[in-house]
Protein backbone atom coordinates (compact mmCIF):
# COMPACT_ATOMS: atom_id res chain seq x y z
CA UNK A 1 0.00 0.00 0.00
CA UNK A 2 2.58 2.68 1.09
CA UNK A 3 4.83 1.66 -2.64
CA UNK A 4 1.11 2.21 -4.24
CA UNK A 5 0.69 5.58 -2.28
CA UNK A 6 4.24 6.51 -3.67
CA UNK A 7 3.74 5.53 -6.91
CA UNK A 8 0.83 7.82 -6.88
CA UNK A 9 2.88 10.44 -5.48
CA UNK A 10 5.05 10.29 -8.32
CA UNK A 11 2.44 10.60 -11.42
CA UNK A 12 0.71 12.81 -8.86
CA UNK A 13 0.57 16.00 -10.96
CA UNK A 14 0.17 13.96 -14.55
CA UNK A 15 -2.48 11.56 -13.08
CA UNK A 16 -4.93 14.46 -11.36
CA UNK A 17 -5.15 16.41 -14.47
CA UNK A 18 -5.90 13.98 -16.65
CA UNK A 19 -8.18 12.35 -14.68
CA UNK A 20 -10.16 15.89 -13.97
CA UNK A 21 -10.28 16.48 -17.08
CA UNK A 22 -11.74 12.69 -17.78
CA UNK A 23 -14.11 13.67 -14.96
CA UNK A 24 -14.94 17.14 -16.64
CA UNK A 25 -15.94 15.88 -19.83
CA UNK A 26 -18.10 13.41 -17.88
CA UNK A 27 -19.97 16.52 -16.22
CA UNK A 28 -20.78 18.06 -19.65
CA UNK A 29 -22.69 14.33 -21.10
CA UNK A 30 -24.67 14.60 -17.55
CA UNK A 31 -25.80 18.10 -17.99
CA UNK A 32 -26.64 17.35 -21.65
CA UNK A 33 -28.90 14.58 -20.32
CA UNK A 34 -30.14 16.46 -18.05
CA UNK A 35 -31.48 18.88 -20.74
CA UNK A 36 -32.76 15.41 -22.00
CA UNK A 37 -34.79 14.77 -19.07
CA UNK A 38 -36.28 18.35 -18.99
CA UNK A 39 -37.56 17.96 -22.24
CA UNK A 40 -39.68 14.69 -21.14
CA UNK A 41 -40.74 16.27 -17.78
CA UNK A 42 -41.96 19.18 -20.12
CA UNK A 43 -43.56 16.76 -22.37
CA UNK A 44 -45.37 14.94 -19.22
CA UNK A 45 -46.40 18.18 -17.68
CA UNK A 46 -47.74 19.31 -20.76
CA UNK A 47 -49.43 15.77 -21.46
CA UNK A 48 -50.46 14.64 -18.20
CA UNK A 49 -54.25 15.59 -18.42
CA UNK A 50 -54.66 14.18 -21.66
CA UNK A 51 -55.85 10.98 -20.54
CA UNK A 52 -58.49 9.89 -23.55
CA UNK A 53 -61.05 8.58 -20.90
CA UNK A 54 -58.67 6.28 -19.16
CA UNK A 55 -56.32 6.79 -16.03
CA UNK A 56 -55.16 9.27 -14.70
CA UNK A 57 -51.78 9.95 -12.65
CA UNK A 58 -53.50 9.56 -9.04
CA UNK A 59 -55.40 5.96 -10.19
CA UNK A 60 -51.96 4.52 -11.05
CA UNK A 61 -50.12 6.43 -7.82
CA UNK A 62 -49.06 3.23 -5.08
CA UNK A 63 -47.31 5.92 -3.23
CA UNK A 64 -45.99 3.73 -0.17
CA UNK A 65 -44.20 1.43 -3.16
CA UNK A 66 -43.17 4.98 -5.28
CA UNK A 67 -41.76 5.79 -1.09
CA UNK A 68 -39.99 2.63 -0.93
CA UNK A 69 -38.10 2.80 -4.39
CA UNK A 70 -37.10 7.08 -3.23
CA UNK A 71 -35.50 5.36 -0.25
CA UNK A 72 -33.95 2.10 -1.86
CA UNK A 73 -32.25 4.59 -4.56
CA UNK A 74 -31.32 7.07 -1.27
CA UNK A 75 -29.18 4.25 0.26
CA UNK A 76 -27.58 3.22 -3.21
CA UNK A 77 -26.15 6.40 -2.92
CA UNK A 78 -24.44 6.30 0.36
CA UNK A 79 -23.56 2.87 -0.51
CA UNK A 80 -21.31 4.32 -4.00
CA UNK A 81 -20.23 6.67 -2.01
CA UNK A 82 -18.68 4.08 0.40
CA UNK A 83 -17.16 2.61 -2.53
CA UNK A 84 -15.45 5.95 -3.71
CA UNK A 85 -14.18 6.03 0.22
CA UNK A 86 -12.59 2.49 -0.08
CA UNK A 87 -10.94 3.79 -3.23
CA UNK A 88 -9.50 6.30 -1.73
CA UNK A 89 -8.00 4.51 1.34
CA UNK A 90 -7.16 1.89 -1.76
CA UNK A 91 -9.04 -0.83 -0.31
CA UNK A 92 -10.08 -3.19 -3.34
CA UNK A 93 -12.09 -5.59 -1.00
CA UNK A 94 -13.68 -2.55 0.42
CA UNK A 95 -14.77 -1.29 -3.09
CA UNK A 96 -16.15 -4.67 -4.54
CA UNK A 97 -18.20 -5.20 -1.39
CA UNK A 98 -19.61 -1.66 -1.56
CA UNK A 99 -20.40 -1.70 -5.36
CA UNK A 100 -21.72 -5.20 -4.86
CA UNK A 101 -24.14 -3.93 -2.72
CA UNK A 102 -24.91 -0.98 -4.79
CA UNK A 103 -25.61 -2.95 -7.72
CA UNK A 104 -27.83 -5.41 -5.68
CA UNK A 105 -30.03 -2.10 -4.38
CA UNK A 106 -29.99 -1.08 -7.65
CA UNK A 107 -31.37 -4.23 -9.15
CA UNK A 108 -33.94 -3.77 -6.27
CA UNK A 109 -35.33 -0.46 -7.48
CA UNK A 110 -35.27 -2.39 -11.19
CA UNK A 111 -37.19 -5.39 -10.39
CA UNK A 112 -39.97 -2.80 -7.92
CA UNK A 113 -40.14 -0.75 -11.19
CA UNK A 114 -40.64 -3.35 -13.29
CA UNK A 115 -43.62 -4.85 -11.23
CA UNK A 116 -44.79 -1.44 -11.34
CA UNK A 117 -44.68 -1.15 -15.29
CA UNK A 118 -45.92 -4.83 -15.77
CA UNK A 119 -49.17 -4.24 -13.57
CA UNK A 120 -50.15 -1.31 -15.54
CA UNK A 121 -49.39 -3.03 -18.87
CA UNK A 122 -51.01 -6.38 -17.54
CA UNK A 123 -54.73 -4.49 -17.21
CA UNK A 124 -54.54 -2.68 -20.55
CA UNK A 125 -53.04 0.53 -19.27
CA UNK A 126 -49.90 0.68 -21.58
CA UNK A 127 -48.24 3.55 -23.42
CA UNK A 128 -50.34 3.14 -26.30
CA UNK A 129 -53.55 3.80 -24.11
CA UNK A 130 -53.09 7.62 -23.91
CA UNK A 131 -51.04 10.69 -24.56
CA UNK A 132 -50.85 10.85 -20.83
CA UNK A 133 -49.23 7.23 -20.51
CA UNK A 134 -46.91 7.41 -23.72
CA UNK A 135 -45.53 10.76 -22.02
CA UNK A 136 -45.47 8.45 -17.95
CA UNK A 137 -43.52 5.55 -19.84
CA UNK A 138 -40.99 7.86 -22.12
CA UNK A 139 -39.85 9.32 -19.03
CA UNK A 140 -40.07 6.99 -15.94
CA UNK A 141 -38.78 4.72 -19.16
CA UNK A 142 -35.78 6.82 -19.73
CA UNK A 143 -34.65 6.80 -15.85
CA UNK A 144 -35.41 3.06 -15.83
CA UNK A 145 -33.04 2.22 -18.54
CA UNK A 146 -30.49 5.08 -17.44
CA UNK A 147 -30.66 2.85 -14.09
CA UNK A 148 -30.11 -0.17 -16.11
CA UNK A 149 -27.00 1.29 -17.85
CA UNK A 150 -25.55 1.87 -14.31
CA UNK A 151 -26.00 -1.54 -13.32
CA UNK A 152 -24.05 -2.78 -16.19
CA UNK A 153 -21.51 -0.09 -15.40
CA UNK A 154 -21.26 -1.19 -11.96
CA UNK A 155 -20.67 -5.04 -13.06
CA UNK A 156 -18.07 -3.94 -15.22
CA UNK A 157 -16.18 -2.36 -12.86
CA UNK A 158 -16.11 -4.51 -10.11
CA UNK A 159 -14.95 -7.01 -12.74
CA UNK A 160 -11.89 -4.15 -13.68
CA UNK A 161 -11.26 -3.59 -9.58
CA UNK A 162 -11.17 -7.75 -8.89
CA UNK A 163 -8.50 -7.97 -12.28
CA UNK A 164 -6.63 -4.27 -11.79
CA UNK A 165 -7.04 -3.57 -8.06
CA UNK A 166 -7.28 0.02 -7.27
CA UNK A 167 -5.36 2.66 -9.06
CA UNK A 168 -5.99 6.63 -9.95
CA UNK A 169 -6.86 5.35 -13.19
CA UNK A 170 -9.53 3.07 -11.81
CA UNK A 171 -10.17 6.21 -9.23
CA UNK A 172 -11.30 8.29 -12.49
CA UNK A 173 -13.71 5.46 -13.74
CA UNK A 174 -15.24 5.13 -9.99
CA UNK A 175 -15.84 8.66 -9.89
CA UNK A 176 -17.41 9.04 -13.12
CA UNK A 177 -19.56 6.18 -12.00
CA UNK A 178 -20.41 7.89 -8.71
CA UNK A 179 -21.35 10.92 -10.64
CA UNK A 180 -23.71 9.22 -13.01
CA UNK A 181 -25.19 7.53 -9.88
CA UNK A 182 -25.98 10.48 -7.76
CA UNK A 183 -27.51 12.16 -11.00
CA UNK A 184 -29.74 9.55 -11.92
CA UNK A 185 -30.85 9.73 -8.48
CA UNK A 186 -31.40 13.46 -8.26
CA UNK A 187 -33.77 13.01 -11.88
CA UNK A 188 -35.48 10.20 -9.84
CA UNK A 189 -36.95 12.74 -6.94
CA UNK A 190 -38.28 15.15 -9.39
CA UNK A 191 -39.80 11.96 -10.83
CA UNK A 192 -41.37 11.25 -7.53
CA UNK A 193 -41.64 15.04 -6.51
CA UNK A 194 -43.04 16.04 -10.12
CA UNK A 195 -45.50 13.14 -11.18
CA UNK A 196 -46.23 10.79 -8.07
CA UNK A 197 -46.43 13.83 -5.19
CA UNK A 198 -47.81 16.24 -7.26
CA UNK A 199 -50.12 13.93 -8.80
CA UNK A 200 -52.09 13.04 -6.09
CA UNK A 201 -52.08 16.56 -4.30
CA UNK B 1 5.44 10.47 4.14
CA UNK B 2 3.92 10.56 7.57
CA UNK B 3 3.04 14.17 7.54
CA UNK B 4 0.74 12.66 4.13
CA UNK B 5 -1.72 10.92 6.49
CA UNK B 6 -3.26 13.03 8.88
CA UNK B 7 -4.05 14.74 5.45
CA UNK B 8 -5.90 12.21 3.62
CA UNK B 9 -7.76 10.95 6.74
CA UNK B 10 -8.88 14.32 7.60
CA UNK B 11 -10.37 14.61 3.51
CA UNK B 12 -11.30 10.79 3.91
CA UNK B 13 -13.17 11.55 7.23
CA UNK B 14 -14.48 14.99 5.63
CA UNK B 15 -16.16 12.74 2.80
CA UNK B 16 -17.52 10.63 5.05
CA UNK B 17 -19.36 13.18 6.93
CA UNK B 18 -20.46 15.01 3.48
CA UNK B 19 -22.31 11.42 2.14
CA UNK B 20 -23.89 10.44 5.69
CA UNK B 21 -25.09 14.24 6.12
CA UNK B 22 -26.78 14.52 2.59
CA UNK B 23 -27.76 10.83 2.95
CA UNK B 24 -29.55 11.33 6.58
CA UNK B 25 -30.64 15.14 5.13
CA UNK B 26 -32.25 13.35 1.65
CA UNK B 27 -34.68 10.74 3.87
CA UNK B 28 -35.81 13.63 6.18
CA UNK B 29 -37.37 15.71 3.37
CA UNK B 30 -38.17 12.84 0.83
CA UNK B 31 -40.41 11.67 3.86
CA UNK B 32 -41.55 15.02 5.08
CA UNK B 33 -42.74 15.46 0.99
CA UNK B 34 -44.58 12.21 1.41
CA UNK B 35 -46.12 12.68 4.50
CA UNK B 36 -47.42 16.17 3.62
CA UNK B 37 -49.27 14.95 0.81
CA UNK B 38 -50.48 11.47 2.42
CA UNK B 39 -52.18 13.47 5.30
CA UNK B 40 -53.80 16.30 3.13
CA UNK B 41 -53.94 18.87 5.88
CA UNK B 42 -52.68 22.16 3.80
CA UNK B 43 -54.20 23.73 1.09
CA UNK B 44 -54.04 22.44 -2.72
CA UNK B 45 -51.35 25.32 -3.90
CA UNK B 46 -49.39 25.23 -0.52
CA UNK B 47 -48.88 21.73 -1.02
CA UNK B 48 -47.85 22.43 -4.38
CA UNK B 49 -45.32 24.97 -2.95
CA UNK B 50 -44.14 22.67 -0.07
CA UNK B 51 -43.14 20.12 -1.37
CA UNK B 52 -41.65 21.68 -4.72
CA UNK B 53 -39.59 23.32 -2.04
CA UNK B 54 -38.83 20.36 -0.50
CA UNK B 55 -37.34 19.03 -4.19
CA UNK B 56 -35.30 21.67 -4.19
CA UNK B 57 -34.05 22.03 -1.09
CA UNK B 58 -33.10 18.38 -1.94
CA UNK B 59 -31.17 19.02 -5.07
CA UNK B 60 -29.24 21.42 -3.01
CA UNK B 61 -28.72 19.25 -0.74
CA UNK B 62 -27.58 16.24 -2.79
CA UNK B 63 -25.39 18.77 -5.05
CA UNK B 64 -23.42 19.83 -2.45
CA UNK B 65 -22.65 16.89 -0.55
CA UNK B 66 -22.70 14.41 -3.55
CA UNK B 67 -21.35 16.09 -6.37
CA UNK B 68 -19.26 18.50 -4.27
CA UNK B 69 -16.87 16.09 -3.28
CA UNK B 70 -15.24 15.00 -6.98
CA UNK B 71 -14.81 18.71 -8.54
CA UNK B 72 -10.80 19.40 -8.72
CA UNK B 73 -8.95 21.38 -10.66
CA UNK B 74 -12.12 22.17 -12.78
CA UNK B 75 -14.53 22.99 -9.84
CA UNK B 76 -15.08 26.88 -11.77
CA UNK B 77 -16.06 24.94 -15.03
CA UNK B 78 -18.77 22.34 -13.42
CA UNK B 79 -20.37 25.03 -11.63
CA UNK B 80 -20.50 27.41 -14.85
CA UNK B 81 -21.41 24.53 -17.51
CA UNK B 82 -24.36 23.31 -14.63
CA UNK B 83 -25.48 27.17 -14.06
CA UNK B 84 -25.80 27.59 -17.46
CA UNK B 85 -27.42 23.46 -17.72
CA UNK B 86 -30.20 24.67 -15.46
CA UNK B 87 -31.27 28.12 -17.38
CA UNK B 88 -31.47 26.01 -20.89
CA UNK B 89 -33.80 23.52 -18.38
CA UNK B 90 -35.92 26.35 -17.06
CA UNK B 91 -36.07 28.35 -20.94
CA UNK B 92 -37.21 24.40 -22.24
CA UNK B 93 -39.77 23.88 -19.65
CA UNK B 94 -41.05 27.24 -19.20
CA UNK B 95 -41.47 28.17 -22.68
CA UNK B 96 -42.66 24.35 -23.05
CA UNK B 97 -45.49 25.07 -21.00
CA UNK B 98 -46.20 28.35 -21.69
CA UNK B 99 -47.00 27.51 -25.78
CA UNK B 100 -48.81 24.93 -25.18
CA UNK B 101 -51.20 26.57 -22.59
CA UNK B 102 -51.96 28.96 -25.14
CA UNK B 103 -52.75 26.78 -27.50
CA UNK B 104 -54.68 24.84 -25.49
CA UNK B 105 -56.76 28.02 -24.44
CA UNK B 106 -56.76 29.15 -28.07
CA UNK B 107 -58.43 26.13 -29.29
CA UNK B 108 -60.90 26.33 -26.94
CA UNK B 109 -62.04 29.63 -27.43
Amino acid sequence: MMTEVLANQDHHEHHDDSGSRVVFGFWIYLMSDLILFATLFAAYAVLRNNTYGGVGIAQITDLPRVLTETLVLLISNLTIGFAFLSQQRASKQGVILWLLVTFLIGLAFVGIEYQGFSQLVAVGNDWQRSAFLSAFFTLLGVHWFHVIAGLLWTIILIIQFASQGTSSKMATRLTCLGLFWHFVNIIWIFIFTIVYLMGVI
Amino acid sequence: MSNHHPVADTQHNKTFTAYVIGFVLSIILTVAAFFLVQKQQLTTVNLYISVAVLALVQLVVQVICFFGLHKGSERGWNLLTFVFTILIVLVVVSGSLWIMYNLNYNMDH
